[in-house]
């Protein structure tokens, strides 16, 4: 069991944890939640490759952090402006409730 | 595995776990904060001292502020009336536990890991500047072009239509 | 010699800690000497503070305990260390007392990348800049954690104003560091002190000295002001306004740690002013170097603090619209527009035609912007009304 296999072992946990979170709740933002506690898994995966990998100084994992990060903060900004824009229209954010196509 | 670490991944896993069962979602929210939190102190454990304070000024600086206004917005600050899990929520949670069995079970058994711990890997900022300027240029322009859509289009989702109602009430 | 004293201090009382306890000793000898001298910073300011406010405002400030009122802060922290702790009965309790926790910690770490003397930075990190403004975005958290869990529609309020303005006042804070870091090479704090030594003539290269240097100072102490609620942008904490705001609902020593947060964050965006623009701790003139480096910096710090304290004596409060215009219509592109001349600074040989084009470009922008933005707020002409 070397550093990595724990790093790696943290990394799945997360995503199983963020995985069943956004499965199993009910509020649109809880299921955002979980979106990224997924993304931050994979994040954990990509920086623990770096550090143990052959290739570290060629920065590959770092770099794809960086840019997953700043994607998922895109991407948190545009499903909150969905999710609150849903709620101005059905009068709430339970994701049970939100299941007609016609507005 | 250094004492540190297993506090750290201790830390993380709890308030992910809090952050993914509690009734308050602001109590949620905040867990995620934390986690975030821990994720960055695993991040410096690695030596990746740039993405570990990415990660709390964009992670905690603005997306756990975000997700709290909009849990403002939407008024999930006072307790949920019915439930908080969906009714087949085994079956969630199955999938996930199968989910974690298949990695940790590919991570077991793959020969392809390195078995012996490298020395510590060191990415000065002026490495990464470098890398990002030359090898990386279009991704860093395209992503730059995916901010400002998503800005732009996050500000025009949650603008109040104040015009359209006006005018499809006076029908 | 006198300049590294405190080094040599330290390195003697490492010296005396066994061998494998070296690490923690050092960390723990640097945390109690910065905790010790910014919280004794901290009392001072509280006396400077009040007293200064009521010059400006023509009147004594406090002036009976001891000489010229100079042991007010003991007074003070008495009577909050021995004040009832109330929490409203509705409050959530986990969140209501880990708030000042969460706005301190990061406040403090923000501190450790500051240089405060030649070989003093107390933590030499390859992107202490980033660092700081890490430890800055995290405070953002407890402001919202404050106003929530008080239960208190008021403090709600307040809290949301504050951090609409915390993350307004961010970006321009953000951008006017950059032009500094460019120029110096580094995301270092010592390489950026250290990229800012020399003099010609008289004259020290310092950053501020220079028009872009000018222009990304302003726009940071301004910023500055903005992301540690200090008047005139305190409309989140204004007494006249608000109550307290996100912190009305504490009493006694959790209100005191609010307090003691906000003027270490007041220091900390001071002090990396200090470092950026203003040459960190190198003298201004090169016959006064035999001063000690601990000592110029520390000067320089209560300067700027004395300036912040003139600045809320004497301005008043802007309203939040007027606040949140001014940061993105006017910080923000002044702030790209400093960018913009610190990178034709880099690259036009030095004379008088580098001083011209920048000064012409960064004073034209300011004019135009400001101008943009007072036609917008539709000031008119000013009609009187009297009382007949």
């Amino acid at each position: 069991m070397t550093p990595l296999h724990g790093y790696l072992f943290v990394a799945a946990l997360l995503f199983a944890i963020g995985f069943a979170g956004a499965v199993t709740r009910r509020n649109a933002i809880v299921v955002l939640i979980g979106i990224e506690l997924m993304l931050n898994a994979a994040n954990l995966n990509f920086i623990a490759f770096w550090r143990f990998g052959p290739h570290p100084d060629e920065l590959t994992g770092i770099v794809f952090v960086l840019f997953s990060i700043a994607v998922a903060a895109a991407e948190a900004a545009v499903g909150l402006a969905l999710i609150i824009s849903v709620y101005r229209h059905y009068k709430t954010t339970n994701v049970d409730r939100i299941d007609s196509m016609r507005g | 595995m250094t004492a540190v670490f297993i506090i750290l991944s201790l830390v993380t896993v709890a308030s992910a776990i809090a952050a993914m069962t509690l009734r308050n979602l602001v109590h949620c929210a905040l867990s995620l904060a934390v986690t975030f939190a821990g994720l960055a102190a695993l991040y410096l454990q690695l030596n990746a001292q740039f993405v570990g304070f990415a990660q709390i000024l964009v992670y905690v600086g603005a997306v756990a502020i975000l997700i709290v206004f909009a849990i403002l917005l939407t008024r999930g600050s006072e307790p949920p009336a019915e439930a908080i899990f969906s009714s087949k929520w085994f079956v969630g949670v199955a999938v996930a536990s199968v989910v974690f069995a298949v990695i940790a079970a590919a991570v077991l058994s793959s020969r392809a890991l390195p078995s012996e711990s490298a020395s510590m890997p060191s990415a000065s900022v002026r490495q990464l500047g470098d890398e990002l300027m030359t090898r990386y240029i279009l991704p860093l322009e395209v992503l730059g072009l995916l901010l400002t859509a998503a800005l732009i289009g996050a500000v025009i989702l949650a603008l109040r239509e104040t015009a359209n109602e006006q005018s499809g009430g006076a029908k | 010699m006198i300049d590294q004293i405190f080094v040599e201090l330290k390195h003697w009382l490492m010296g005396l800690a066994p061998g494998q306890f070296e690490p923690i000793v050092s960390g723990l000898l640097s945390v109690a000497a910065l905790i010790l001298v910014f919280a004794s910073l901290f009392a001072l300011t509280t006396v400077l503070e009040r007293k200064g406010l009521g010059r400006i405002q023509n009147r004594y400030g406090p002036n009976r305990v001891g000489p010229f009122g100079l042991l007010q802060p003991a007074a003070d922290g008495l009577k909050t260390l021995t004040k009832e702790d109330i929490v409203p009965y509705s409050a959530d309790g986990m969140v209501h007392f880990l708030a000042p926790l969460v706005l301190l910690v990061p406040a403090f770490l923000a501190l450790a990348v500051l240089p405060m003397g030649r070989n003093m930075t107390m933590v030499e990190l390859d992107a202490g800049v980033l660092f700081f403004f890490a430890a800055g975005a995290a405070t953002e958290l407890s402001v919202f954690m404050a106003g929530w869990s008080s239960r208190n529609k008021y403090s709600l309020l307040g809290a949301m104003r504050a951090i609409a303005q915390m993350i307004s006042y961010e970006v321009p804070l953000i951008l006017a560091a950059v032009p500094a870091i460019m120029t110096a090479g580094s995301l270092s704090t010592d390489a950026v002190v250290a990229a800012q030594a020399g003099y010609s003539g008289w004259l020290p290269h310092w950053y501020v000295l220079t028009p872009w240097g000018l222009a990304g100072f302003g726009l940071f102490m301004i910023a500055g002001a903005a992301e540690s609620n200090r008047a005139p942008f305190d409309l989140p904490e204004g007494e006249s306004e608000i109550i307290a705001g996100y912190y009305t609902e504490y009493s006694g020593f959790k209100f005191a740690l609010f307090f003691l947060g906000e003027y270490i964050g007041m220091f900390a965006v001071s002090g990396l002013a200090i470092t950026l623009f203003l040459g960190g701790w190198q003298a201004p003139v090169p016959f006064l170097q035999w001063i000690p480096s601990y000592l110029w910096f520390f000067a320089k710090l209560l300067g700027l603090i004395l300036v912040f304290i003139w600045v809320r004596g004497t301005l008043p409060r802007l309203r939040m619209d007027q606040l949140m215009a001014f940061a993105w219509k006017f910080m923000l592109p002044m702030a790209l527009v400093d960018l913009f001349v610190a990178g034709l600074w880099r690259f036009i040989p030095g004379g008088l035609a580098r001083w011209l084009i920048c000064l012409v470009l960064v004073a034209g922008s300011y004019v135009l912007l400001a101008r943009g933005l007072a036609s917008n707020s539709g000031v008119h002409k000013r009609s009187y009304r009297y009382a007949e």
